[in-house]
């Protein structure tokens, strides 16, 4: 027998004998599990308002807790002055980047050369750039979260080898919760996602020494969400 | 006794009494419980959030079989190559194998508490690749050549100044004892380890049978880099740790989060679905998971304490356990600690040599009310101490059993001995806590209760 077969025959002897129900006084209880919904999750989880407003307003506070920086435009023309601004304050160089409407327009505002990782690329050149520009699919407003994909934000490395990660999304993208984020993920890739999806709460972080908080672990030590 | 609890023994003497070592672990759990109980709070039902994530953890360990197998087909249709190992060994051949068709060298891994159980860096360094680990608090205890302390937090037992010493030592750069500038001394070594690591080898936190996924929660973006940069990655999962369905992350993520380190969401939650596929531009070439039994199955088959398979490793049991708090995480010797650790580790290896650990509990069940998959750890502690006494009775407590139930049937008898026993207590206060105490190896620590003055029947009969 295979060691595949071994241990699934192990496992179904051992399931022969059913175990009590789960926080119920020793065994007494239920009989049939539940599968939670997205409303039972709902219930429990963190409050998020109803409206888009306090959706805005809980991504926003999030977003400061967590020292990322959320800047709210009044339309997509305003991405150039916020990125040339960027540019200036950090002395950006040379960025990284991935092929789309809004990153391709950023590019052209910022007038640096770029590294597009939608080609086959050299790490170390990415890891040189100062910053990685990319779109995403979703904010979360319950947890100031960003969703990226490698299809979505050009890679697995863009959004987390440079040292600055610059999101530009749109106020649509933003969702009210995690429920609702999984529930795009499903619609929006049904059977052929990504091999990567990835929650960005915040810049990197650690707290192994003396759990005092440090950015810039390994990933990178800004997040800037520009958000029109 | 069993050279562990010989062990367990010292270290808990000489570390209970060591008050720099207290003063380290009561401030870095004061800032966690702080910000634990902050997250608990946004809950808008914490209790019921438990309810639904132990049921959801219960329906998957309870049809494991079939969820397993779910998880596996996902995987392997987008191209994954799936190993299963029963044994620790086994799980070692099997990734030394994929190190040595591959013609590795450098290996970076990311924070893998299935790593340290089945000792894998001590066979791939003997093997001769370098290993280096790249979660911060593992690349201390790595360079300090000690295990972790904590599953979460694994170098909390470290001041600022003897990390300094240690990258001093070993890394010669340690600008200062800054915490902000030895992260910045890590992440710029560890940065061209990444770049030229051939394979990235990661733990799990998650399978998600549904889809076929992985998922791995993070700070640092370490695990990200891990699985972004070499060309081979490699995921060492224990066969416990799938769910059903996707958007059971939505509850797991964040609970995992609040009890693990006190956050709304942890900065990297991320999900892997396979290797680089067509179309995409970076990634490993190949992906490998490595699915462990390593004795799961044992406690896949004790119904009572099954549950303890639910275990999602926040970590938030060891960090309210009197016993972990004065003892340390050292102090078990074992990869898991604390009362997880103690309910599992005689289970996973042995009950004779690491019953000891049932005992290393006040019983006072802080563990049990906080685990978020509702655990019922102290009771296990109390199975264990069971189980054992039934395999192996000490000889003593046969004795003292046997001389007990005579005098505790007979109601005479048992009235005599109270009796005497108060006389008995006030004579006793002559010696107590010296040397001459027959009870010294309890008085020398601790009081002894005095034995009321009056027992109930007695206040019974004389009551007006």
């Amino acid at each position: 027998m295979s060691e595949r077969e071994n241990i699934i025959a192990r496992m179904r002897e051992a399931l022969s004998v059913s175990a009590p129900w789960p926080g119920q006084d020793h065994g007494k209880g239920r009989e049939m599990p539940i599968q939670s919904s997205i409303a039972d999750q709902r219930e429990v989880l963190p409050a998020v308002g109803e409206s888009f407003e306090e959706q805005l307003t809980l991504f926003r506070a999030n977003a400061a807790e967590l020292r990322a920086d959320f800047r709210l435009l009044n339309d997509v023309n305003a991405l150039a002055a916020e990125l040339k601004g960027l540019r200036a304050a950090e002395g950006w160089q040379r960025v990284a980047a991935h092929g789309g409407d809004l990153t391709g327009a950023a590019c052209r505002a910022l007038a640096l050369p770029v590294m597009l990782t939608d080609q086959a690329y050299d790490k170390r050149g990415l890891a040189a750039c100062d910053a990685g520009i990319t779109e995403c699919d979703a904010l979360v407003a319950q947890t100031g979260s960003v969703l990226v994909t490698n299809r979505s934000a050009g890679g697995r490395a863009l959004s987390v080898l440079p040292p600055h990660h610059v999101v530009l999304a749109r106020r649509e993208q933003l969702v009210p919760d995690l429920p609702a984020a999984f529930a795009l993920l499903k619609a929006k890739y049904g059977g052929a996602y990504p091999s990567m999806i990835s929650f960005v709460t915040g810049p990197s972080r650690t707290g192994d020494i003396e759990r005092i908080l440090v950015l810039g672990a390994h990933g990178p030590k800004k997040l800037t969400i520009l958000c029109f | 006794m069993s050279a562990p609890a010989t062990q367990f023994n010292q270290d808990a003497r000489r570390l209970s009494a060591d008050l720099r070592h207290r003063q380290t672990i009561q401030t870095a759990m004061g800032k966690y419980e702080v910000v634990r109980d902050q997250r608990k709070a946004a809950f808008q039902d914490w209790q019921a959030a438990r309810q639904m994530a132990a049921e959801t953890k219960w329906e998957a360990v309870n049809h494991l079989d079939r969820h397993l197998e779910q998880f596996v087909r996902n995987l392997e249709a987008r191209g994954t190559k799936v190993h299963w190992a029963g044994t620790a060994q086994q799980a070692r051949d099997l990734i030394l194998g994929i190190l040595r068709q591959k013609q590795a060298r450098v290996i970076v891994k990311s924070k893998a508490m299935t790593s340290e159980e089945i000792h894998l860096n001590e066979a791939m360094a003997q093997a001769g690749y370098e290993v280096v680990e790249s979660d911060l608090g593992e690349f201390i205890v790595q360079l300090r050549e000690e295990p972790p302390y904590h599953i979460v937090f694994p170098a909390m037992h470290l001041t600022r100044d003897e990390i300094r010493d240690v990258f001093q030592r070993k890394l010669g750069d340690a600008p200062s004892n800054n915490p902000e500038e030895l992260t910045m001394v890590a992440r710029r070594v560890l940065r061209e380890k990444y770049l030229q690591a051939d394979v990235g080898i990661t733990g799990a936190n998650f399978a998600i049978a549904e889809t076929g996924m992985l998922s791995i929660t993070e700070n640092e973006g370490n695990a990200r880099l891990t699985a972004a940069l070499p060309r081979t990655m490699i995921t060492l999962v224990g066969i416990e740790k799938v769910l059903p369905r996707l958007e059971d992350l939505a509850l797991f993520l964040p609970m995992l989060s609040a009890m693990g380190t006190g956050q709304t969401l942890s900065c990297y939650n991320t999900l892997y679905g396979g290797p680089r596929q067509p179309g995409e531009t970076d990634g490993p070439e190949e992906y490998h998971v490595v699915l462990l039994d390593n004795h799961r199955t044992a406690l896949l088959a004790d119904a009572e304490q099954r549950d303890s398979l639910h275990c999602i490793r926040c970590g938030a049991c060891l960090n309210v356990c009197p016993i972990f708090r004065n003892v340390g995480g050292h102090t078990y010797g074992t990869t898991y600690c604390g009362p997880i650790g103690a309910v599992i580790t005689p289970n996973l290896r042995g009950l004779n040599d690491w019953k000891h650990l049932s005992y290393a509990s006040s019983l006072c069940g802080a563990c049990t009310e906080t685990c978020p998959v509702k655990i019922d750890l102290h009771h296990h502690l109390l199975q264990n101490r069971r189980n054992a006494s039934n395999l192996k009775p000490s000889w003593w407590q046969k004795t003292a059993f046997k001389a007990f139930a005579p005098v505790a049937t007979r109601p005479a008898l048992w009235s005599l001995v109270t009796k005497l026993g108060r006389l008995g207590q006030k004579l006793h206060g002559l010696v107590k806590g010296s040397r001459l105490d027959p009870a010294y190896a309890w008085t020398k620590t601790r009081d002894l209760p005095p034995i009321a003055q009056q027992t109930f029947k007695e206040w019974w009969r004389t009551r007006s």
